[in-house]
């Protein structure tokens, strides 16, 4: 191995800052997936009957599917008798203040770097923050309101504003959508639940902040987005986990919905618990994501994905309405043993819809990374366009680099183009930057930023700045 | 200022310099030019500590071991490669390179960090050198480059940089008239008492605008010849032939014992 690659191996190696357990007074079922189980959390969560009645549909769904195979991943076969389905940190139920907030917790997010007091809070961003699938509080809850925003744990939506979420909830991610979504559908225990009325721009960003906590337990949350005519909200999230030697499953569904000429923009940086270098451990990371985008709407997703054991998930967009917009912009490393398969679909719908896909994958030490994407044009969707670059980054010689592009075309105006790369970080890069007086470790995170900067330009900027942090730190490590 | 001594360099099997020897004072230009293969590249590149190169002999720059020093370290030194092939750098703001440059040598010598807005008046000095337009700055690291804007780069680096000793290696290569005497004119603002030059080439044209104190002529892996800038013009009359063979019968009258101290 030359000396390049040596370092390159110890940067991948680095070890995981977030993978401290918090020691919090839980509230955790007893492992097992039955019929009851899900009455239990439906009960627990204190459902309406329509919701359990769905929960129970998704759950019959679920028992005659198989887990999807086919993409190019080695799972660890999981035994969904032996999770617990239910986890939620033990605290007050009511939440007047932040100051009620139970102080483990909040001394949980400090360490995280997440600040919870609204006083504190540096930036124009408000927080839900979910701890094992439990939300424990939403800041800047009044001045959303102001705007007409709601803002708020999806239990708190399903009690409070339960027309809203009866009409949208399974509205683009059906209970029979797939194995792990109707997995979601019947087991979720809370998640985010975001509502903007017509012609409003949220006056700040919204994010949720995912944090897994407890052993053995699987993590089953739900994200509902509407933004109604001419409205406009750009969302972020962030997740991270404890380091523990068994994987832990975590299946989420996230819902967009865009109504005629308004604009979401998700957001998300995924830094989970990776696993060990000889990749024991880790989240396996099974996510559904998709919006619907009408008339005029523009849905646009962006991923820094840096965590989890194992990653499958493609956040999708169904362009339905005429000259609706999709974007997908991804980051994705995978070092130490990490595998990752994700993409994502833009199924082309109503006329002149246009969609735009940039993917960038990195793959270092024993990591392999696929790009998996689906466009598909309908026949109803005259003159459709899409763009699709893809760009593989190679750090090391014991890792892998996939691109599988799936492209589907029903009407003959539709003009669709892609464009694939892989490249290595040359010595000559590494030289070059040496020689102008940078460390090895500064140059090499500032050749793979520069790789990302397409995906990074599309960040928030809290987010950018988080997301270049993390890339580097994810390959930062004990050179010299 | 540097100090070359016997310096022996081989790759894998293949010796390439052997025994080349140099001395280089404050404030001098020596060039050195050579035939293709002689090992000119390879000098400037096992000072600047490339890898995989085995090497004897010493280099030393104001008393530091060159040779004992990973390759940042001796930029910090003060040693500036100005590279043949500069490479491409994708997504990376050419700003933001030539400022984490400065900075990070700054560092290691213990100077303050320039912050982003006093560095634009540092560049744009430098720029002005070089001739360049301000949108220059802005792109990627040499993504996309001519190669005379490469090279411009290059000497854009060097004077925002401000070297103790600058090795440039081919930088007229491929460069047209007017990009060489930008290029040139560039170079030689940056000529100083305290700044030392070693301007590697294989033709005449440059020294031409950058007129050397030294010409030395490198042939497999050690300096056979060495004189004042008469001593290129012959070369490019008579080319290599003369020193190739090892026979300087027909090399012009003058003592050996002038540049190489």
């Amino acid at each position: 191995m030359s000396e390049a690659l040596q370092e390159i191996k110890e940067l991948t190696d680095a070890a995981y800052q977030y993978g401290f357990s918090t020691d919090l007074d839980t509230d955790i079922a007893p492992p097992g997936l039955t019929e009851d189980t899900v009455r239990l959390i439906s009960s627990k969560k204190d459902e309406p009957g329509w919701l359990l009645e769905w929960r129970l549909k998704a759950f019959e769904a679920w028992k005659s599917m198989e887990e999807p195979d086919w993409a190019k991943l080695e799972i660890n076969p999981i035994d969904y008798q032996a999770l617990s389905y239910w986890a939620a940190p033990k605290q007050k139920p009511v939440l007047d203040s932040m100051d009620d907030v139970d102080p483990d917790i909040r001394e949980m997010f400090d360490k995280l770097g997440i600040p919870l007091h609204e006083q504190k809070m540096l930036s124009n961003v408000a927080v839900d923050a979910i701890v094992d699938s439990v939300s424990v509080t939403t800041t800047f809850k009044k001045t959303l309101a102001k705007a007409g925003v709601i803002f708020c744990s999806f239990s708190e939506a399903v009690q409070d504003h339960p027309e809203l979420v009866r009409e949208h909830l399974g509205s683009v991610v059906p209970v029979r959508d797939n194995y792990f979504a109707s997995l979601n559908s019947a087991v979720f225990s809370d998640g985010s639940f975001c509502y903007i009325p017509a012609g409003v721009r949220c006056p700040m960003e919204l994010s949720t902040y995912f944090r897994i906590n407890a052993m053995n337990t699987g993590q089953f949350e739900r994200t509902l987005i509407i933004a109604e005519d001419d409205s406009h909200v750009s969302y972020l999230e962030g997740c991270t986990a404890p380091q523990r030697d068994e994987n832990q499953l975590h299946a989420a569904v996230v819902e967009l919905v865009a109504k005629d000429r308004a604009e979401i923009k998700y957001s998300t940086v995924q830094n989970w618990y990776p696993g060990d270098e000889n990749g024991v451990g880790g989240i396996y990371n099974f996510v559904t994501k998709r919006g619907r985008a009408h008339t005029d709407a523009k849905i646009s997703w962006t991923q820094v994905e840096t965590g989890s054991a194992i990653t499958w998930k493609y956040p999708s967009v169904i362009l339905q309405g005429d000259r609706s917009v999709g974007e997908f912009y991804s980051v994705a490393l995978s070092s130490k043993r990490q595998q990752a398969d994700t993409g994502t679909k833009m199924i082309h719908i109503g006329a002149d819809t246009t969609s735009s896909i940039i993917a960038k994958g990195i793959s270092a030490g024993h990591g392999q990374n696929t790009y998996r994407g689906l466009v598909k044009v309908l026949r109803s969707a005259k003159n459709a366009r899409n763009y699709t670059q893809c760009d593989s980054l190679l750090l090391g010689s014991e890792c892998g680099a996939h691109t599988i592009p799936y492209i589907e075309v029903k009407n003959p105006s539709a003009r669709v183009e892609h464009e694939a790369s892989t490249s290595t970080v040359g010595e000559d890069q590494l030289y070059y930057c040496r020689q102008r007086g940078m460390t090895e470790e500064d140059a090499m995170s500032m050749i793979v930023n520069g790789f990302c900067r397409e995906v990074f330009d599309e960040l928030p900027m809290e987010f950018a700045v988080e997301a270049q942090r993390l890339l580097s730190v994810s390959l930062e490590g004990s050179v010299g | 200022m540097l100090h070359v001594k016997d310096l022996n360099v081989s790759i894998g099997e293949t010796p390439i310099l052997n025994g080349l020897t140099l001395d280089v004072g404050p404030g001098e230009v020596h060039a050195i030019m050579g035939p293709n293969g002689s090992g000119k590249s390879t000098f400037a590149h096992a000072l600047a500590g490339r890898d995989g190169y085995k090497i004897e002999g010493t280099a030393t720059l104001d008393e530091a071991d060159l040779l004992d020093m990973e390759p940042e370290a001796r930029a910090a030194a003060g040693l500036f490669i100005g590279f043949q092939y500069p490479v491409e750098i994708p997504g990376v703001n050419n700003m933001y390179f030539l400022r984490t440059a400065l900075n990070s040598v700054r560092r290691v010598r213990g100077d303050t960090e320039i912050g982003a807005r006093d560095f634009l008046a540092v560049a744009q000095e430098a720029m002005d050198l070089v001739e360049m337009k301000p949108d220059f700055l802005n792109r990627a690291v040499n993504a996309g480059f001519s190669g005379g804007e490469k090279k411009r780069n290059e000497i854009l680096q060097m004077a925002v940089m401000e070297p103790r000793l600058a090795v440039l290696d081919e930088t007229d290569s491929g460069l047209d008239i007017d990009a060489l005497r930008i290029v040139a004119s560039g170079v030689n603002a940056l000529r100083g008492p305290e700044r030392s030059m070693i301007v590697i080439t294989h033709y005449q044209r440059l020294l031409e605008y950058i007129r050397p104190d030294f010409v030395h002529v490198l042939v497999d892996g050690r300096i056979v010849e060495s004189g004042d800038h008469k001593l290129a013009l012959h070369l490019e009359d008579h080319g290599y032939a003369d020193f190739v063979n090892h026979d300087l019968n027909d090399a012009p009258e003058r003592s050996l014992s002038g540049a190489a101290r």
